[in-house]
């Protein structure tokens, strides 16, 4: 089994520096950490090797430092990292980064079996990502799959959709992305993933090495432009009650026994 | 271009009808759009047994609908409609294209705007018309903890995937009309590689959360399994669901099924209730659209507290009965 995952780092933090001006997030600011989606995309596959045999390559674009999140999934058992950085590949939405994720497949696994990508990713959420490449490599594809089982040359998955639990079977090579409901990432050592900074390399490509067409990566080959970027204007009211459970229970419908017997249909007043 | 009108389309997604109307949300709030650009507003309607939804979409404002009728068609088949879809968009050219973010539509959208090479806007909260009358989609990052503003005028059709519950229907009136247009099934689309073993409806589960109109959410801080029941009887005398978060949930204090959060479920309650929950951005992101929100909280510095309207500072598991006690009462007056 040839398997492929793709990873992205994503800030840890909930205060996030933003680059007012250009709209992105100043991610050098930001401690990053390997977005949970794709985390459990890379567990579902380590159990896929673990039982059918094979080997991983992870899959990452994203500055130097995301580096540190393919280190991590070495420590957690894949075979080999990539990562692919360029200043040109800065900015890129959905359509720019499965592009350049597809170039980067057909350069360093050509003759992948399955692709893994998370279902989403929590710092720009589009689930996108992983259907677009799907179309761009033009391989069968199942998104937000939760469980699988795997018979030779056939993916057999389940997952829940609009209020239907469905089982769906394709042929491989193939793509799903993996929710975050099941295949729970496996715990690794602290220790287990210093060790992971210590071995092997991570190979690093550029634009030229995975063959991209410049005019469709990055913010040139996006076209969605963010125009600005805000927090959500905070309309919250900002009572602060103090006291007795009960005192502060009679504060509470005092204020807002009208709003709230509105909302559940009584007359609280 | 076949067509020299201007059109918005809205795809009809129809599956799971009585819990998701965002179609015809979606049919009202594009056709506030249509009107501030000159255009008509048209729904794409692909299956089998489909008159139903059609005359549903007229009754509810559709000026036009494209209709492809036909056997084949009557599941979902993700890559026939999103090579059916994109064929019928370059052909007609509607200036803006419009999807339900539900399950099916965040899985389609994408493939049909790749197909298209057209910019796609995830998951939007708004929709407007800017001066240059280019689609201005609202969409959530970071967990609703930002808001961006994205536009993409140089691809065509303007894309959005839109959230279920942001726009507002237009009531069903019987005497509305629309223009419909059958298109027959081209022969030559590709064939499905995924196949469709089984699909049964899920049972209405106990815990309705994401829809529910109040949702009373537990944490660590109820401090025992005892203690997090007393939120259920609490529930049941606001009319509510219960929430809770993942310490919780891996505690067997309640199920998975209500668990809220980044691993579980969003939820958009009209009043939402939090106790002992310390607001964890994997918690709180699913949150963000609850407009009125009150937390119980020890500590008057956790974030929940400050997302909250009101924030009360006191224990949880007294406050639930407090609560319990004086709803009883006033009630009964
Ligand atoms: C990949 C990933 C996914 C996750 N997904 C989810 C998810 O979907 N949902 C989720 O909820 N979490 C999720 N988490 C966990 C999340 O990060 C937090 O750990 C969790 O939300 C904390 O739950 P809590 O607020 O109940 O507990 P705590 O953080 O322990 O907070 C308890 C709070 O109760 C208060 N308190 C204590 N005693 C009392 C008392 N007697 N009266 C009043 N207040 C009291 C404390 O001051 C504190 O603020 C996820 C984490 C990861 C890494
Ligand atoms: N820069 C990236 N590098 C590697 N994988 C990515 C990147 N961006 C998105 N992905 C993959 O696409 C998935 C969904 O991301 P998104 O569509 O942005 O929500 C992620 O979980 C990853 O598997």
């Amino acid at each position: 089994m040839k398997l492929v995952v793709c990873v992205k780092q994503v800030p840890m933090v909930s205060e996030l520096p933003w680059d007012a001006k250009t709209g992105t997030l100043k991610r050098e600011h930001a401690e990053g950490m390997m977005n949970p989606a794709c985390k459990h995309a890379l567990e579902a596959a380590i159990r896929i090797k673990e039982k059918h045999g094979g080997d991983i390559t992870v899959l990452s674009m994203g500055p130097s430092q995301a580096e540190e999140v393919l280190r991590e999934a070495l420590g957690m058992g894949a075979d080999r990292g990539v990562l692919l950085t360029s200043r040109r590949m800065a900015g890129a939405d959905t359509l720019a980064t499965s592009y350049t994720l597809a170039c980067a497949v057909r350069k360093v696994c050509p003759d992948f079996d399955l692709i893994l990508c998370g279902a989403h990713t929590s710092d720009s959420e589009t689930w996108q990502v992983g259907p677009q490449m799907m179309e761009e490599l033009d391989v069968p594809g199942v998104a937000c799959v939760e469980e699988f089982e795997l018979n030779c040359n056939i993916l057999r998955m389940k997952r829940e959709s609009d209020d239907f639990l469905e089982t769906l079977e394709m042929e491989l090579p193939g793509l799903i992305t993996v929710s975050t409901r099941h295949n729970i990432p496996r715990y690794v050592s602290f220790a287990g993933v210093e060790n992971a900074f210590d071995e092997g390399q991570i190979e690093v490509l550029d634009v030229e090495a995975i063959g991209a067409d410049p005019a469709r990566i990055g913010i040139g080959g996006s076209p969605t432009k963010i125009l600005s970027v805000y927090s959500p204007t905070a309309e919250k009211k900002g009572v602060l009650i103090k006291g007795s459970a009960k005192k502060a229970v009679e504060e509470l419908f005092d204020k807002f026994g009208d709003l709230l017997g509105g909302v559940i249909g009584k007359d609280l007043a | 271009m076949t067509n020299n009108r201007r059109e918005i389309w809205v795809f009809g997604d129809y599956r799971n009808y009585f819990q998701n109307r965002v179609t015809l949300q979606l049919i009202a709030k594009g056709k506030e759009l249509a009107a501030q650009t000159g255009a008509d507003l048209c729904a794409v309607v692909f299956g089998n047994d489909i008159d139903e939804w059609v005359w549903e979409y007229t009754c509810h404002g559709a000026d036009r609908i494209y209709i492809v009728k036909d056997e084949s068609l009557a599941q979902y088949k993700i890559e026939i409609y999103a090579a059916l879809l994109e064929r019928l968009a370059r052909e007609y050219e509607p200036d803006i294209l419009l999807i339900g973010a539900t399950a099916f539509g965040k899985e389609f959208a994408p493939r049909v705007a790749k197909r298209l090479g057209a910019g796609l806007s995830a998951d939007c909260i708004g929709l407007k018309i800017d001066k240059e009358e280019r689609l201005v989609a609202t969409a959530p990052a970071f967990g609703g903890n930002l808001l961006a503003d994205i536009v993409a005028p140089d691809s065509k059709p303007q894309m959005a995937t839109v959230r279920p519950g942001t726009f507002k229907e237009i009531p069903h009136n019987d005497n509305l009309d629309s223009e419909k247009i059958y298109i027959p099934l081209p022969d030559d689309l590709p064939e499905e590689r995924v196949r469709l073993i089984s699909s049964e409806k899920i049972p209405e589960r106990g815990v309705k959360l994401e829809n529910a109109r109040v949702v009373v959410c537990g944490g660590r801080g109820m401090g025992s399994k005892r203690k997090f029941r007393n939120l259920n009887e609490l529930a049941k005398l606001l009319g509510a669901e219960v929430g809770a978060t993942r310490p919780v949930v891996y505690s067997n204090w309640a199920s998975h099924d209500a668990l809220v959060g980044q691993a579980g479920k969003n939820i958009r309650p009209q009043a939402l209730f939090s106790f002992g929950i310390s607001g964890a951005i994997q918690h709180t992101a699913a949150i963000t659209d609850a407009d009125f929100i009150i937390a119980v909280n020890k500590n008057p510095n956790a974030t929940m507290m400050k997302m909250a309207d009101v924030a009360i500072v006191a224990d949880a598991g007294q406050v639930c009965n407090a609560l319990i006690k004086e709803l009883k009462k006033r009630a009964k007056d």
